[in-house]
This record gives structure tokens, C-alpha cells and sequence, in this order.
């Protein structure tokens, strides 16, 4: 079992939702990316989801495609990433850590040197944007081996006879994308996200988390009501990348990036 | 060529899971899977429906103009003094290339779906163009998606879509290329799903795509073996058709797939030089991969990155190709092998003079591999070169790559 089903039961048992930051590994920086996890879990993080850059990023609106091409000048490959939270684990034992990506990079690395390598760094699940299940059983069949969780994704148009194809070969939590579109777009509809999460929770008892379009306290605390948890990226990324073209320091990009969080935390916690 | 390969082969694939061998699939985001569902469940009952074949076939006779001619080039094959060469004149249907075959197809799709809004991704341009060309004719709104590395180099064509009513869009992002302009196209529909029917321009992305525009192009070599007999009594020795995404050369091959004694070439864009690796020709020099929502043979770094292309021609700066290709070149049935810019721009002034033919630089690469190819054959042979596109698109980067100011 990875860390994530204790984690999801813990927070259930003490009826608290889960906060999950996205960042790209390698933006703005190699040196960044493990102590900026740190300060994610100290701000309030109860999952962390790193991504794996990619050349072409088919899922990502401006503002993440941007922290894939700044980690790529930066020369970070997979095997990289896996590193990062090899080194994370030296410090966290118990924070689950999900990274997420696209299949090319994970193809050529190839499944079972992938799994093996994701379970040796301490990795506890996997998105992979364009791998739906009907494209995933070879990989699955290498992350169950090593008891690495596989996330999927839900997304409004995924028809209902459909969702119980995903959650059958989903474990660790239900990734709900809450808007059509790419990643920091558009505007989440309540009413549409809770329809959905109750066509999801009548196929599994898996945790349901919700992302995409989630830039604040007040929309996360809106969704935090009908989820298990929210994942919030393009708004930390855009705010680390705004300070640092308005003149920031390093630190001062990442800080107000991890400020972003803990309001977000202090707002799900206080609805 | 390896052992005898059965007929019914090529006529099985793809399977029902959009597989091409070990090749093709749905490898897309969640949210596109039931709009790929439904493409699929509408062209598997228009595409056995007589009604919708008369449609299509109507629409390319009186729109487009085919049957293309098939032309013996006899002062080119008089100079050679090798095989025949006839050239299938795809750069004589409307808007200059093949295409428009598949947009007339794909945009009827859309018609009987309901969809009033398009997307396309262009390379050359000559995509966009043809997407815009059937957009207008049925009164539906256009978006072309296109590198602005490319609105550069087809400057023309950008012109001719927007004269035509589409809105063309310069994506900045990556390589600023085709593979770019899919990028943004992908994230568009994702974004527009309900409304938008996304016209890919080659056998690449997920299934359904690679099949129903194969299915579209085949009309080429459908005629060209009709043609081919009436002709010269018999099928042709050889075929050659360039190599982008492919669906050039699919369109020309599949209907001779199951004919042994044909053999096949695809040309792919060797840029400075295949050993140079500024190139674009993964089926060359690339390895297995995924992108753009299926696996096939792609031009990619040991960490799995995708690399960036080079070829003269915008139409063939792609790093990925069609998985059906990877599948024919995986069992042997054609050969793909690399033309260079240089053999492409001097192919595109030997045809020029010789035939009074002037080809699309694309095109131009598969025409350099049949000089070459007819040189070691004899004249009772014949081989039949996919005449692509018209060139008329690239005489200003042409110009350009020669100094002269036009």
C-alpha cells in the first residue's frame, strides 16, 4: 500500500480535506523544487504532485507549459525528477507524493525500469495525462508489483457508463478535472462538480479530488465542501512566476507560492 | 522485402482499438475520449452508408476535380533513361494538393455531426488552406492553429486562409512548428469539445483519425491502379510518395498494399543530412514513442523528449509519422528511406524545367528518390510518383534560400 490510503483516511477520520499543490520539477530551478516541497507541507500540504516536464505538454494552459519549457532549459529529465523526491524522502517519510506527467518520457524509460525506479525514490502514485485505461494495462500491471498507485482522470465529458471502466483501474484517489479545457482555464460550475462527484462516488469508495480551475481560498473552499481534496497548480505557478518577472528573488517567488497555499489551507479548514 | 505477407492483413488493421500492430491508439487526455468515441460510432455507420459515399464521391468530382490525371513524364524519363515514371497529379485538385481529399471527407463528418465550428493544424499551410476552403463552402466557422515559425515561411498561405474566412492563430510556443500547431489545436478542442470538430490533416493522432483519413486519401491510389491499367496494361513496379504525417503516401499505397510485386517507397525529409540529425525522418532515425495520441516512430532524445525538426519544407517538419507507417516499415512492406534539402531543391528545378511541373517542396523530396530510384530500373518498367501538392506556395523560400529578391 502507498502513502496515499492512510493519508485520505486519516484526513477523513478527522474530517479534514486534502491540499494538494502541483509544481514542475525544475521551475524555476533544480535547487528549488525539494526545499520548496518542504515548505508546501509545512504551509498545509497533505499530498504533493510534482510534474514531469515535457516537450509538449498537450494538457497544460500557458501558465504551466511555461514551467515545462523553464524545467526543460533547465535540463531536468524523469529520471531527475525521481531523484528530487528520493532526496524529498530523506527529510519526509510520510507526505505522499504523486508525480504527473505524460507517456512519452515514461515510454522511453520503459515500464518496469519505471516503476522499479519510481518505488525506489519513494514515489506513492502516478498521472499520466494521455494514458487512459484503455492504453494503461501494460504500465499497471508494473505499478502493482511495487504497490505504486495509478490516479486517473474524470472529466465532465467522461459519459457515466464510463467512469466505472476508470475507477476499475483506478487506486490511491479520483483525479475530477472540474472544467473543459486545459490546466488554469475557465471558471468552475458547483453545481455541475457536484453532479459528477455523486455520479463518481456511486462507482467507488476511492477518495474523489478536484482540479483545474482552482485559483484561490474561495474556489477551493467552494469545491473543498464536495471533495476529498483540491489540487491547486497554475495558481502557485503563476504566482511564483509573477514575482519572479516583477524583479523577485528566488525565494521570494517561492515564498509567496507557498503563501498562496497556506491561505488556501486556512480557508478549506475554516469552512 | 520479408516473407509473403497475406492480403487480408492490410485490410484487418486497424484493430477495433485503433492498433496498427504494436502502433497507433487513443494515448489522450480524459476529456477527449468520448468525443473520439462518438467520431468513431459516426463514421463507422456513415462510412458503410451509400448515400454518404455518393456525397463524398459527388463532392470530389464536381469540387475538387478528380479523377487527377495520371502523366507519363517523358522527357524526365527520356533523360533518366531508367524506368517509366507517371506522375498521380494531386496538385491539380482544387486548392493545389491532396489535402482537400480528406477535408471534404472530414468536413461531411462534421456536417452529419452537427458541429459548426473547425479546427485544423498546418504545417505548409496547404492543410489549413484546404480545412478553410471546405469551412467556408459549408458555412462554418474556421480556426487554424500554425506555427509562427511556419506564418513565416508560407506567407502566402496564411493569406489565402484568411481571405477564405479563417481565423489563423500563430502558436509561439516549443519549436514554433507543425508539431506545435497540433499542441494548440489539441488543447483548443479539449477546450470546445462540444461544438468543435477537429480536422486533422494526416494519418496521425488517436484513433479514429489515422483510419478515417487513410480511408479518405485512398481514393488516390484507387484511381492510380484503375489508371495504371488502362495505361500501360499493368500495375506499376514501384511507388514513391513523400513522408510527413504520411497521408500522401497511405493514400497512394493502401489500395496496392496487397499487391506483392509493387514496391513501395516513402521519402522522408533528410533535411542537412540524416547523420547530421537536423532532420525530419523518424521513420529513418527515430525510435518508438507517443505523441499526439498514438504510438509510432518519433524523433525524440534518451529522456524521451521530443526533438526538433529541420526540412525546407514546413509540410514534412514533423518528428512523428503516421503509425501505420511504423507498422509497414516494422514488417517490411515499404521502405522508407530520406531525401535531403538540397536533393529536394534541386529535384523542385529539374521538374520545373524538364516537365514544366513545379512541385511542392514536399513533394519535390519524393521526386528526387524517383530519379534515382528509375536510374537503376529499366524502360519496361514504371513507377508512379505521388504528385503531392503544386509548388507555387514556396517560390518565395525558395527565393530566398537562392538571394534573389522577388
Amino acid at each position: 500500500m502507498s502513502r496515499l490510503t492512510p493519508c485520505f483516511e486519516a484526513l477523513r477520520n478527522s474530517g479534514r480535506k486534502a491540499v494538494i499543490p502541483y509544481i514542475v520539477a525544475g521551475d524555476p530551478t533544480v535547487a528549488t523544487t525539494v526545499p520548496m516541497l518542504h515548505s508546501l507541507v509545512a504551509a498545509g500540504a497533505n499530498v504533493l504532485e510534482l510534474g514531469v516536464p515535457f516537450s509538449d505538454p498537450m494538457s497544460e494552459g500557458p501558465v504551466i507549459q511555461r514551467g515545462h519549457e523553464r524545467a526543460l532549459d533547465n535540463d531536468v529529465s524523469l529520471s531527475q525528477v525521481l531523484d528530487m523526491v528520493a532526496e524529498f524522502r530523506q527529510e519526509d517519510q510520510t507526505t505522499p507524493v504523486v508525480i504527473m506527467g505524460y507517456a512519452n518520457p515514461v515510454e522511453r524509460m520503459g515500464y518496469a525500469d519505471f516503476a522499479a525506479a519510481c518505488a525506489a525514490a519513494g514515489v506513492d502514485g502516478l498521472i499520466t495525462v494521455d494514458l487512459p485505461p484503455e492504453e494503461v494495462g501494460p504500465l499497471n500491471v508494473e505499478l502493482q508489483k511495487v504497490a505504486i498507485d495509478n490516479i486517473f482522470l474524470i472529466s465532465p465529458t467522461t459519459p457515466a457508463p464510463r467512469i466505472s471502466t476508470i475507477t476499475a483501474n483506478a487506486s490511491g484517489f479520483i483525479y475530477y478535472v472540474a472544467v473543459k479545457g486545459v490546466t488554469g482555464a475557465g471558471h468552475l460550475d458547483s453545481s455541475d462538480v457536484s453532479m459528477h462527484l455523486d455520479l463518481i462516488r456511486a462507482e467507488t469508495t476511492l477518495p474523489v479530488c478536484v482540479g483545474f480551475g482552482i485559483k484561490d481560498a474561495e474556489s477551493a473552499t467552494a469545491v473543498g465542501a464536495m471533495a476529498d481534496g483540491v489540487v491547486v497548480g497554475s495558481a502557485l505557478i503563476d504566482t511564483m512566476a509573477g514575482a519572479l518577472e516583477a524583479g523577485g528573488s528566488l525565494n521570494d517567488g517561492v515564498n509567496k507560492a507557498v503563501a498562496l497555499l497556506g491561505s488556501i489551507r486556512t480557508g478549506i479548514d475554516n469552512m | 522485402m520479408t516473407e509473403m505477407i497475406s492480403p487480408d492483413v492490410f485490410a484487418s488493421v486497424p484493430d477495433p482499438d485503433g492498433r496498427f500492430g504494436p502502433y497507433g491508439g487513443k494515448f489522450v487526455a480524459e476529456t477527449l475520449m468520448s468525443a473520439l468515441a462518438d467520431l468513431e460510432l459516426v463514421y463507422r455507420d456513415l462510412s458503410c452508408d451509400p448515400d454518404f459515399q455518393k456525397e463524398f464521391d459527388s463532392d470530389l468530382a464536381h469540387y475538387v476535380g478528380r479523377p487527377s490525371p495520371l502523366y507519363e513524364a517523358s522527357r524526365m524519363s527520356d533523360a533518366i533513361g531508367g524506368a517509366r515514371i507517371f506522375l498521380k497529379r494531386e496538385d491539380l485538385n482544387h486548392t493545389g494538393a491532396h489535402k482537400v481529399n480528406n477535408t471534404i471527407g472530414q468536413a461531411l463528418l462534421a456536417k452529419h455531426m452537427g458541429k459548426k465550428r473547425i479546427i485544423a493544424e498546418t504545417g505548409a499551410g496547404q492543410h489549413g488552406v484546404a480545412s478553410a476552403t471546405v469551412a467556408a463552402r459549408l458555412g462554418l466557422e474556421c480556426h487554424v492553429f500554425m506555427g509562427a515559425e511556419d506564418i513565416k515561411r508560407q506567407a502566402l498561405n496564411v493569406y489565402r486562409m484568411k481571405l477564405l474566412g479563417a481565423e489563423v492563430i500563430p502558436v509561439t510556443s516549443g519549436s514554433k512548428t507543425l508539431k506545435d500547431a497540433m499542441n494548440e489545436a489539441l488543447r483548443d478542442w479539449v477546450t470546445y469539445v462540444d461544438n468543435t470538430f477537429y480536422i486533422i490533416g494526416t494519418v496521425a493522432g488517436p484513433h479514429p483519425y489515422p483510419m478515417l483519413v487513410r480511408d479518405f486519401q485512398s481514393v488516390i491510389g484507387r484511381e492510380a491502379r484503375r489508371q495504371s491499367l488502362a495505361m500501360t496494361g499493368k500495375l506499376p513496379d514501384a511507388l514513391v510518395a513523400c513522408v510527413g504525417g504520411g497521408s500522401n503516401a497511405i493514400g497512394l499505397f493502401h489500395p496496392f498494399l496487397g499487391d506483392e510485386k509493387v514496391a513501395m517507397y516513402g521519402v522522408e525529409a533528410g533535411g542537412h543530412g540524416v547523420e547530421t540529425g537536423q532532420h525530419a525522418a523518424p521513420l529513418s532515425a527515430g525510435t518508438p514513442g507517443v505523441l499526439h495520441g498514438n504510438r509510432t516512430y518519433l524523433m525524440q532524445d534518451k529522456n524521451g523528449q521530443i526533438m526538433e525538426t529541420h526540412s525546407v519544407s514546413a509540410g514534412l517538419d514533423y518528428p512523428g509519422v503516421g503509425p501505420e507507417h511504423s507498422w509497414l516499415k516494422d514488417i517490411g512492406r515499404v521502405n522508407y528511406v530520406a531525401a535531403n534539402d538540397d536533393e529536394a531543391l534541386t529535384a523542385f528545378h529539374h521538374w520545373t524545367r524538364t516537365e514544366g511541373i513545379m512541385p511542392a517542396l514536399e513533394t519535390a523530396h519524393a521526386l528526387a528518390y524517383a530519379e534515382k530510384l528509375a536510374a537503376d530500373m529499366t524502360p519496361d518498367q514504371h513507377i508512379i510518383v505521388n504528385l503531392s501538392g503544386r509548388g507555387d506556395k514556396d517560390i518565395l523560400t525558395v527565393a530566398a534560400i537562392e538571394g534573389i529578391e522577388v
